[in-house]
């Protein structure tokens, strides 16, 4: 079963106002009886702040945009870019869709497993990376690609790689 | 022979993206001259440019605009930058190099319309493109050429916002894309009513592709007549081809949209790797069926391609060589269906998933020569019998590819693994030149 234990009161109050900040120039966006549609971005922003939407964040989302916890819980669940579950510190996903994978990327995936030592997608015993296969990530003329942290790098070759790892705090 | 670019034409200049830079080369001079028209002028240079949209239905934007209802206000413009069918790469570089040409379009596409509000709806994996394109919002709203006053002259008021995804395909399909934009998983409507008629909050909503409306600065400025000149029969203007997959220069081209396929591959994008044969090619995105090599010597304007009994789609060209292994490449699209697949309409929820375990069960070579049978009749089972069409992408490469390839399916049969090894492809290759960026048309 879902833990529903720490909703909202169990957030901390300092990243709660952090939350509050960061969404409201993001909610004039929207007419003010259609707030419920910055859901995506409020789930983001919380996403940032509290390392992942669990359902306190979910219910502190909610209750910002005046909808009910199951329509944010609907939506975190729906879309691979919203985490419910604590991941590694950085997050490692590479396309093998197929342009890539004409192009590398299915080595580019098999140097990776190797580099984190993982036998597939999963998180490293250190907690510092989680490592992923995700769907086009509309790069193929700059194949193989792959986001870190959700930025995105093209062109990648094993030393590229090292690179940008090595480059992450 | 000199060709006309309507879109790529400022690709690659230092600081294009901005403002300076855009209204340097002329920009905003196409909503200068469309604010001394009538609104519905605007709409008959774009009814006459035969502008078919660019995000794979290539349904006529001048016809498309007219389904909105008369007298209902408001009316919203959702530009649909949810780029996300593999092979398809190429709104993103209008976002990243030209994003103003993208801002004038939808200026002129709201002003033609008596649109007031618009949201670009923006992949979640984009995140550079939507600072670009928020940044030049951010610009043009600074410069007063969007707010209350468009180009600080004329009183129509007007906002443009980003919304962005947070990784989901169908999300691309125009009424999954207004569910998310309301704040919801991206269930597809049933339809009628179209979005034109009943969209966004219930309102009357125009969702063009990025690409479809950063045409239109160039049709409000030349007139659709000289658009329509550019390309041919009901298709005007050009096209931004995005080619990937086993070719010396991958990247996108902007050509007529009748431009010939197999020119695109064999010259243009500099041919086969390795100089080796060519075996198939995807032409319009990863939902296209599948064309065999011999049969690519065809324009890529949307009917033409329709009779060669594929799809012009997205214009995303996908090669592959004689080293692919097409079960493979089959199997891997299948899995993207099934995880794309949103899960609402049953035959596409269940049948995404036996279409990926039957390819994979062939793939390993575990499968056996009624499997492949099977494949078809759950693909046959899943076409037309969904809400989008997202059960037709998912079911047509695996029609297409059986159909054309079925010999190298029953060889992963009758030989018990797969013919072209456990690494089909990739092993072999040598890096390509490296390509920055977009290709650019140049003769």
């Amino acid at each position: 079963m879902t833990n529903h234990a720490g909703g909202v009161e169990g957030l901390p109050r300092e990243k709660v106002e952090q939350f509050d900040r960061e969404l409201a120039p993001i909610l004039k966006r929207y007419p003010p009886d259609r707030k419920a549609s910055a859901m995506i971005p409020a789930l983001r922003i919380g996403q940032a702040l509290f390392g992942h939407v669990s359902p306190a964040v979910q219910a502190l989302a909610a209750d910002r945009l005046g909808t009910s916890p199951s329509r944010a819980e609907e939506v975190a669940t729906f879309y691979v870019m919203l985490e419910t579950h604590p991941t590694g510190r950085h997050l490692v996903e590479v396309c093998t869709n197929v342009s890539c994978s004409l192009t590398g990327g299915d080595q580019l995936w098999t140097y990776l497993k190797k580099k984190l030592a993982l036998a597939g997608a999963g998180t490293t015993a250190d907690g510092r990376y989680t490592l992923r296969e995700v769907e086009c990530l509309g790069s193929c003329g700059t194949s193989p690609a792959m986001l870190v942290d959700e930025e995105m790098h093209e062109q990648l070759t094993p030393s590229k790689v090292d690179q940008i790892l090595g480059s992450l705090t | 022979m000199s060709e006309t670019l309507v879109l790529s034409a400022r690709w690659g200049k230092p600081g294009s993206a901005t403002l300076a830079s855009y209204r340097a080369d002329g920009g905003y001079a196409a909503l200068d001259k469309a604010l001394g028209l009538e609104p519905s002028v605007l709409v008959d240079e774009v009814k006459k440019s035969n502008l078919r949209g660019r995000g794979g239905a290539g349904f006529a934007t001048g016809l498309k605009w007219t389904f909105l209802p008369k007298d209902v206000r408001p009316r919203y413009l959702t530009v649909n930058a949810d780029e996300s069918e593999p092979g398809t790469f190429k709104d993103r570089y209008i976002i990243e190099h030209d994003p103003h040409m993208l801002i004038e379009g939808i200026a002129l596409t709201c002003y033609a319309l008596d649109i007031h509000l618009a949201y670009v709806y923006i992949r979640g994996e984009f995140a550079k493109q939507a600072r670009i394109l928020e940044q030049a919002i951010e610009e043009a709203r600074a410069a007063g050429i969007i707010g209350p006053r468009l180009l600080g002259k004329k009183d129509f008021d007007l906002d443009i916002h980003v919304h962005r995804g947070a990784g989901a395909y169908i999300c691309g399909e125009e009424s999954a894309l207004l569910e998310s934009l309301e704040g919801k998983k991206g269930y597809p409507r049933l339809k009628p009513p179209f979005p034109a008629v009943v969209g966004l909050w219930g309102k009357p909503t125009i969702i063009n592709n990025v690409e479809t409306i950063a045409n239109v600065p160039w049709i409000v400025q030349h007139g659709g007549d000289a658009f329509a000149a550019l390309g041919t029969g009901k298709s005007g203007g050009t096209r931004l081809f995005g080619v990937s997959g086993h070719v010396n220069r991958p990247g996108v081209y902007e050509k007529p949209c009748h431009y010939n396929l197999k020119q695109l591959i064999m010259e243009d994008a500099g041919g086969i790797l390795g100089g080796r044969a060519l075996k198939a090619v995807i032409p319009g995105g990863s939902s296209s069926p599948v064309l065999a090599a011999h049969e690519i010597d065809i324009s890529m304007e949307f009917d033409a391609v329709k009779a060669a009994g594929s799809m012009s789609g997205s214009g995303g060209v996908i090669v592959f060589d004689e080293s692919a292994c097409m079960v493979r490449a089959l199997a891997r699209l299948s899995r993207f269906y099934a995880e794309e697949s949103c899960g609402q309409c049953t035959p596409c929820r269940e049948g995404t998933n036996w279409m990926e375990g039957i390819l994979h069960k062939l793939e390993a070579g575990h499968g056996t020569a009624a499997d492949v049978d099977k494949l078809e009749q759950v693909a046959n089972s899943i076409a037309g019998n969904t809400i989008c069409a997202l059960g037709d992408a998912a079911a047509m490469p695996v029609q297409s590819f059986v159909k054309k390839f079925k010999p190298e399916f029953l060889r992963h049969v009758e030989q018990r693994c797969c013919p072209f090894g456990d690494h089909g492809w990739g092993l072999t290759q040598a890096p390509r030149d490296a390509v920055a960026g977009p290709v650019r048309y140049a003769r």
